[in-house]
């Protein structure tokens, strides 16, 4: 299919229009309750974010890197710290520098890609998610001196206005994360996200096609970590509001991986799906389980058995489509378009028959 | 072939000279050296362990010899990788292959197309008009190469999922698509049938007499090395046992008796 836009092909541009007016005009209709924006919405959208930034390591590149929880923090402090220090950057200015410092910060900690791959490499990834938490905590400065261990997050305002209620704070999630996916798209398919997966698929042969291995490395690790650092800002302020190292310790680093895997490893879309099945499949269960045994079972047991069918879950997934949930969508789609064009092919033997 | 070359053969392009070469205490090439000519078709064979594929890989730069030099283009390079000389203008193929198995065949032959491509990834992701202009102009040559190989039906595919034989042409078609004055191919035939190896000969002479492209190729079959090649070196214990015509290597007594064994 040709592209008609950019790099999009027509079915994209269908898609993505389809998609805003769901987002944009459907889901603020419709949907009133503060809990699915503040629950759900708003961490779904900043999640599938930093799961496009481990795509763009993980996914395209090939490298196993296990640290994005640390990034996300690198962001999250460093927008407080911009806000608080040159308020003059503005809300926009400021969650794009923190992108750039998370992204300083992925670059320092991508340099040992060139050395170690593999399981050792996540090993080695796995530095920046402790160091970026231990350098916060150590340093009172990034915490503005702040004792209590837990900051409240500045007030979002865009142009003199202030975006504080639920809604206007999903509106910026939004925009952000629809911005940095088409862009994310754009380098996926362009020489860019050709050069991630030439290293990925043989590195040998990408550098001697001309590839710079540092090169290519270290622009997929500073990327991924820009995606995160302005994730994890968003997170902390739209929907923590409030910053604290804890909140992005290794835990979230893991669901980030999950999300990237269970999604579709070198799929953008992937990202949103994983990130979705990862966020809201819990809920789901809550639900059911709140629902169906209502007070018959006790509370704790819910909440492990929500987690045994969870893990379980995840193993029965990962057998029988490795390729994530992005393939089985794909898939899907090809059966329903076979069935169909199946069913017209009998149309047309039958008619064909009668007329015999 | 007692044809008007359109690409006269000129001086030396490519000069290895005393490269030695071992692994730990295993001695891949002793002491080897020889030349490629400008524009022509250079053969490289030998019995199986003779050290031919480790010969490419130090010309290329995957291996680093623990003496002699490589000079390409009258330039001795002192520390090479396979990017310096991408960059200079060599171009590879591998011998076990090593293509870009999820990516679609346009898209390996468009990775070929690196070293034209001058813009930086927030350019691709803005899609700036001179961005869409070069992908275009990658695109066109790309395509070009895919119908000279005569592979337009199978672009789309990822390369995992075709045959062998399929498989070493896109290889070659990646390595053309970088536009080098010189291609290194390891086995290019290796494990085709007879139709398929006829194929990859026409392809081969085709690209050198077209473009003027140096090919210096790696084979096994006698047959193909001694109608396609100009020049032939004969490598046996990583040491060089004899280089010439092929008329000259077919009766070279020291070649013969590396191929058919010796009576002691």
């Amino acid at each position: 299919m040709k592209p008609v836009f950019m790099t999009y092909t027509k079915k994209d541009l269908i898609n993505l229009a389809v998609c805003m007016v769901l987002s944009v005009l459907v889901i603020p209709t419709f949907i009133t309750t503060e809990y699915w924006y503040t629950s759900i919405l708003i961490p779904w959208l900043c999640l599938a974010l930093a799961t496009i930034g481990q795509q763009v390591v993980m996914g395209y590149t090939g490298q196993l890197a296990l640290g994005a929880a640390g990034f996300m923090a690198a962001g999250a402090f460093a927008m407080f710290n911009l806000i608080l220090r040159v308020p003059d950057l503005g809300f926009v200015g400021s969650l794009i520098v923190s992108g750039l410092i998370a992204a300083a910060f992925g670059i320092l900690f991508g340099l040992p890609s060139l050395k170690v791959r593999g399981i050792y490499l996540m090993v080695a990834t796995l530095a920046s998610q402790f160091f970026i938490i231990w350098m916060i905590d150590k340093f009172g400065w990034f915490k503005n001196y702040d004792s209590s261990g837990i900051i409240t997050a500045q007030d979002i305002v865009i142009l003199g206005k202030p975006f504080t209620t639920p809604l206007a704070m999903y509106f910026v999630c939004l925009a952000v994360t629809t911005v940095l996916t088409l862009l994310a798209m754009n380098m996926a398919r362009g020489s860019t996200g050709r050069n991630w997966m030439a290293v990925r698929d043989m590195d040998i042969a990408a550098e001697s096609m001309g590839v710079s291995l540092l090169k290519t490395k270290v622009q997929a690790f500073a990327i991924s970590a820009f995606y995160c650092g302005v994730a994890g800002a968003l997170f902390a302020f739209c929907y923590l509001k409030s910053l604290e190292p804890v909140a992005f310790d290794i835990k979230l680093s893991f669901k980030i991986l999950f999300m990237c895997i269970l999604g579709g490893l070198g799929t953008i879309n992937g990202a949103f799906i994983g990130a979705a099945f990862i966020l809201l499949f819990p809920v789901l269960l809550n639900a059911v389980g709140n629902n169906v045994f209502h007070g018959a079972i006790d509370a704790t047991i819910i909440s492990s058995i929500e987690q045994v069918i969870f893990g379980g879950l995840m193993i029965i997934f990962m057998i029988y489509e490795p390729l994530g949930m992005a393939k089985l969508w794909e898939n899907i789609k090809q059966k329903m378009s076979l069935k169909f064009q199946s069913s017209n092919v009998k149309d047309l033997k039958s008619s064909l028959s009668k007329k015999s | 072939m007692e044809y008007e070359r359109k690409f006269k053969i000129g001086k030396p392009i490519l000069e290895v000279n005393n490269i030695s070469l071992s692994f730990g205490g295993v001695k891949a090439i002793t002491d080897t050296s020889f030349n490629v000519l400008e524009h022509e078709v250079r053969a490289i064979i030998g019995p199986n362990g003779a050290g031919k594929s480790s010969m490419l890989n130090c010309i290329n730069g995957i291996y680093k010899p623990q003496q002699g030099t490589v000079s390409f283009k009258g330039k001795q390079i002192p520390d090479i990788t396979p990017n310096i000389m991408a960059q200079m203008g060599l171009s590879r193929t591998f011998q076990n292959l090593a293509l870009f198995k999820r990516m679609s065949v346009l898209d390996n032959i468009l990775v070929g197309r690196k070293l034209h491509t001058k813009t930086n990834f927030l350019e691709v992701a803005l899609q700036l008009p001179k961005v869409k202009k070069e992908e275009k102009q990658n695109r066109d040559r790309s395509e070009e190469i895919i119908s000279f190989l005569e592979i337009e039906d199978i672009k789309d595919t990822p390369v995992g999922k075709l045959p062998y034989g399929l498989q070493k042409k896109v290889e070659l078609g990646r390595a053309l698509a970088t536009d080098s004055t010189i291609i290194l191919l390891d086995e290019p035939m290796a494990g085709m049938n007879v139709e398929e190896k006829r194929d990859m000969c026409r392809f081969i002479l085709k690209v050198n007499d077209e473009l003027g492209t140096t090919m210096v190729l790696i084979e096994h079959d006698m047959g193909v090395v001694m109608d396609i090649s100009d020049r032939v070196v004969v490598l046996d214990y990583g040491k060089v046992i004899g280089d010439g015509t092929p008329d000259e290597i077919m009766a070279n007594q020291k070649v013969i008796d590396a191929y058919l064994g010796v009576e002691h």
